[in-house]
């Protein structure tokens, strides 16, 4: 049985959801905050974990984003291959949630229309937007608003076989430690491994929209989440890069079949909010 | 130690702070960040005067989202500061006192920074909403076809920021993260 779903209730849904990302933290990330409360040793970090809460107490009791920088909107797609979209072309559907939720939510549009040319577009479109066809007939929609001060500090390394868990663990430690207070620790860090150059960096970004607070079902994966998380917090870099014992809230590693003469590894970074809400059409 | 200031940020004021100092901003900022700098470091390569009263200003490194209506200013939290390193120089040799920013800054900036006595404040990246609330006037400058990124003169009040770079050229973030770290761990 086809299903067919009006692209109007894509762009509402969208609206809605860019707004809901950049007023409210999410309850995964508020259980990570918790926690690295609980764990910060440094008196500065305390207080600067102490401004952040504080922040988050404002941004939703007044809906001022969380942060200035509300992102350049990140969108999953995940289609059932029964369904069927009627109305208006997808991607525009798609568009003008994005148009109307910063729009109307007083959000700040931080895109520019060329990369070169650099001239803003006023409505923070376009979005980037990942489309995956998978079984059923329901949507599934991720919007994950990226901040760029995290994103400049992301990396791809394209090791070799032979550079094996050893390599991919000082890749992760290497742009941790590069990105440090740029990029608004403690931060969530996206891991992909496995796949080819861009696969790597989906992976990565993928890893993102995971709950802080669930692990990978791969067993080894899930080790090497808890090592990567414990030796990042040993850094010192801390909250707001100015020292401390909780640099990072979370380690998410995605993986994928690579090829036998490589072995990608894309660390995307991301700041202490880490945006990401999902619906279900 | 926390300390209460007010701007202008003088050679008398910056004389006192020192790196891991926690303070309270009073008085006008300046917002700008990439672009507008652009612009400002265009406009004297053109032997032109700047758009803003660059003597003992404080610049706040920031583009801000929508205000609500009744409220002066959007969430307006601190951009990274490294991407404004290749303007800095010069903008210090002008008279420029004090930044607001997060993040690392170049060798040539804090050069630049111990040669004109100047100073730079991180805020807590992150906490747009909270230091919305710090800043209780906003007025456009120039360059409003920027959008987020145009010049604005603002007045702050008890704006909480951290001393990183002091005169002296002492950085917060060298130091700060030796006490928790585990040295073995620095580039592998």
């Amino acid at each position: 049985m086809i299903r067919s779903i009006n692209t109007s209730l894509v762009t509402a849904q969208i609206k809605k959801m860019c707004m809901e990302a950049n007023y409210y933290l999410s309850e995964d990330m508020n259980f990570a905050f918790k926690w690295a409360a609980e764990q910060e040793q440094s008196k500065l970090g305390k207080r600067i974990l102490g401004q952040l809460n504080e922040n988050l107490k404002i941004a939703d009791k007044e809906q001022i984003p969380i942060c200035q920088d509300t992102g350049m909107a990140v969108i999953f797609m995940e289609i059932g291959q029964d369904v069927h979209f009627e109305g208006q072309n997808l991607e525009d559907a798609i568009n003008e949630g994005v148009r109307q939720g910063y729009t109307e939510g007083y959000l700040r549009k931080s895109i520019v229309g060329d990369p070169i040319l650099r001239e803003n577009t006023k409505d923070n479109t376009p979005a980037v937007i990942h489309y995956s066809v998978v079984a059923g007939d329901q949507v599934k929609i991720t919007v994950a608003p990226k901040g760029f001060g995290s994103e400049n500090m992301s990396r791809i390394f394209m090791l070799k076989p032979a550079d094996g868990i050893e390599g991919v663990k000082n890749a992760v430690i290497t742009a941790v430690s590069d990105a440090g207070p740029n990029a608004c620790p403690p931060m969530v860090v996206g891991v992909g491994i496995g796949g080819d150059f861009e696969k790597a960096a989906i992976l990565a970004k993928k890893a993102l929209t995971r709950a802080a607070n669930e692990r990978s079902p791969i067993p080894y994966v899930r080790e090497l989440e808890q090592e990567l998380l414990e030796r990042i917090n040993l850094l010192g870099i801390g909250p707001g890069g100015l020292g401390g014992t909780v640099t990072a809230l979370s380690v998410n590693i995605n993986t994928y079949a690579t090829h036998i003469a490589g072995l990608p590894v894309a660390v995307n970074i991301c700041c202490h909010v880490n945006r990401h809400i999902e619906c279900i059409l | 130690m926390d300390q209460y200031i007010n701007t202008p940020i003088t050679e008398e004021v910056t004389a006192r702070l020192k790196s891991g100092d926690y303070v309270f901003i009073t008085g006008t900022v300046y917002v700008a960040r990439d672009a507008a700098h652009k612009r400002m470091a265009e406009a004297l390569n053109r032997n032109e005067e700047l758009p803003i009263a660059v003597k003992d200003a404080t610049i706040y490194y920031m583009g801000p989202s929508p205000a609500r209506e009744g409220r002066p200013i959007g969430s307006a939290g601190p951009t990274t500061s490294g991407r404004m390193d290749k303007y800095t120089p010069a903008l210090l040799d002008l008279g420029l006192k004090a930044m607001i920013g997060k993040g690392r800054r170049s060798k040539e900036v804090i050069d630049a920074i111990v040669r004109n006595k100047a100073v730079y404040f991180a805020a807590v990246g992150g906490a747009g909403a909270l230091l919305s609330k710090c800043i209780v006037k906003s007025e456009l400058v120039c360059y409003e076809d920027l959008g987020a990124e145009a010049i604005l003169k603002t007045e702050v009040k008890n704006f909480p920021a951290i001393v990183v770079i002091d005169r002296d050229g002492n950085s917060l973030y060298d130091k700060a993260a030796d006490n928790y770290r585990l040295p073995s761990l620095i580039h592998p």
